[in-house]
């Protein structure tokens, strides 16, 4: 039978709040509340040289902090383990090429381009933060405003970057590849996606797995103590693709519906 | 955090086995105690606890477990003694744990309350509130130690659920705990279906009905 301590069925979200925009000194920004989860993302971009492997591409650094407001475990240095796991996490999921459009953000060859760092903000733990965590990576990134930029070359040859006046002239990223992960939570002989604080304490075992909003699987990652077994992880997939699709769908709407109020958006923010 | 008074009904998870006596979680500032000898003995006897019974203890309730029990005494600085000298309390078996603020829950006569939607709760002094689906009979063991590990049916768990939600919504309202206010919570919140009453216009629709079924009950 589908029914879980709050009602909800083994495939259903907790109610969600995302919104983009929130701190304004930063290119792209965006807050989402999953249940009792609450996230903050926010993307700085900055110049810098491309690496040496990929000189014609720009990258995306992650840094995950667990602020010591959510759970009492986090005091001090004690979210960092959590922290350094969930950055890890990230990388491996944005490691796929198409994931996000890299040669977009090169300015020069070998010398210039765009990185863009992303920074999560933990504020409170209430189960199933990777799910959280992706969804507000995806609405920072749609909502991240990169300046258009000009490389002006000199008589002596030496190169000068110019920034255009206009605030609004800018370029935005396509986040239409961008995979949002999925939980899903072994319980028994069942699994579950989006699973609350008490769920995950009963869940032996996890699979993470990352969707593009196509259905295709950018990385999987198993977590927990307890195995699974060959024949548990397919279900768990195909749930998961379909779960992430869907998932993906809302989002876009959502983000979608947000850019088309403009500026007459009242921000809700942290004090509303 | 709970603060204890005697005579107080409190439903708490057990923490440590310690020599001649558990420590209890309460939601207290300190753990609250239940010695050996405030605890029924299988079979209702009454005798000295022997050594035997010291070491049998981890039989009866082991870390993790879940009892109900009321406030015996409380210590000079605030920890609370508990006992279950009695065949409602021990050990509890299947059911829900929905963690309160304390003074959300009103103080009556009885905190035992078997609902007529098909379910029972206990409704904890200091903010633990039990639920679990109604006994078929009226068991006579003592203390209720053996739990019923049976599946729950779907229709029980499905009230179950709903009442689950009903007292989150009515938390989130700061509105007071008592088996009236959850009956009414429950009986407005039928026409939803169980996961949508999280869902912050349902609740506000839910709970705005519930005040105005209890304000005509008092008027």
């Amino acid at each position: 039978e589908d029914l879980r301590v709050d009602g909800r069925g083994c495939e259903d979200y907790r109610c969600a709040e995302v919104e983009t925009g929130v701190v304004s000194n930063t290119s792209g920004s965006a807050r989402v509340k999953l249940g009792h989860t609450d996230i903050l993302v926010g993307v700085k971009a900055e110049m810098g040289t491309p690496k040496l492997e990929k000189p014609d591409e720009g990258y995306l650094e992650f840094f995950v902090d667990c602020s010591a407001n959510a759970t009492p475990e986090f005091e001090g240095r004690g979210g960092e383990e959590l922290g350094t796991e969930i950055a890890n996490t990230l990388y491996r999921v944005f490691s796929s090429e198409s994931s996000v459009d890299l040669k977009s953000l090169c300015i020069n060859p070998r010398e210039h381009c765009w990185v863009l760092y992303v920074d999560v903000l933990l504020l409170e733990c209430g189960g199933n933060l990777l799910d959280a965590i992706s969804i507000a990576v995806k609405a920072a990134l749609f909502n991240t405003r990169i300046p258009k930029v000009r490389v002006l070359e000199d008589e002596e040859g030496s190169k000068e970057i110019e920034l255009s006046d206009d605030p609004y002239d800018c370029i935005r990223l396509n986040v239409d590849d961008v995979p949002c992960i999925v939980t899903l939570s072994k319980i028994g002989y069942r699994h579950v996606v989006d699973a609350t604080l008490q769920e995950e304490a009963c869940s032996l075992a996890s699979l993470l797995i990352s969707v593009t909003s196509k259905g295709a699987l950018t990385s999987m990652k198993k977590v927990g103590k307890g195995s699974l077994d060959p024949e548990s992880i397919f279900e768990m997939m195909e749930t998961g693709k379909r779960v992430g699709k869907s998932l993906h769908i809302a989002l876009q709407k959502i983000l979608d519906e947000e850019e088309s109020l403009g500026t007459s958006r009242q921000k809700v923010g942290f004090l509303g | 955090r709970y603060n204890g008074e005697v005579g107080d009904i409190v439903v708490g998870r057990i923490t440590e086995v310690q020599q001649k006596r558990w420590k209890v979680e309460t939601n207290s500032r300190l753990d609250s105690v239940l010695l050996l000898s405030s605890m029924n003995l299988p079979g209702g006897e009454l005798r000295r606890r022997s050594a035997e019974d010291e070491l049998a203890m981890r039989d009866y309730l082991q870390e993790g477990d879940l009892i109900s029990a009321e406030v015996q005494s409380v210590f000079s600085d605030g920890a609370v003694s508990l006992h279950t000298r009695s065949l409602k309390y021990g050990k509890l078996g299947q059911g829900v744990l929905v963690q309160v603020s304390p003074s959300l829950v009103k103080r009556q006569k009885t905190h035992f309350h078997d609902l007529p939607c098909g379910a029972s709760v206990i409704l904890g002094n200091n903010g633990f509130i039990w639920i679990y689906p109604t006994p078929e009979q009226k068991d006579e063991e003592a203390g209720g130690f053996t739990t019923n590990l049976e599946p729950v049916p779907l229709s029980d768990r499905e009230v179950i659920s709903r009442l689950r939600n009903c007292i989150v919504a009515l938390v989130t309202q700061q509105l007071m705990l008592f088996d009236t206010s959850i009956l009414y919570c429950y009986e407005a919140s039928l026409p939803h279906q169980i996961k949508d009453i999280l869902k912050p216009e349902v609740m506000e629709e839910i709970v705005l009905e519930t005040r105005q079924r209890l304000l005509d009950l008092e008027g």
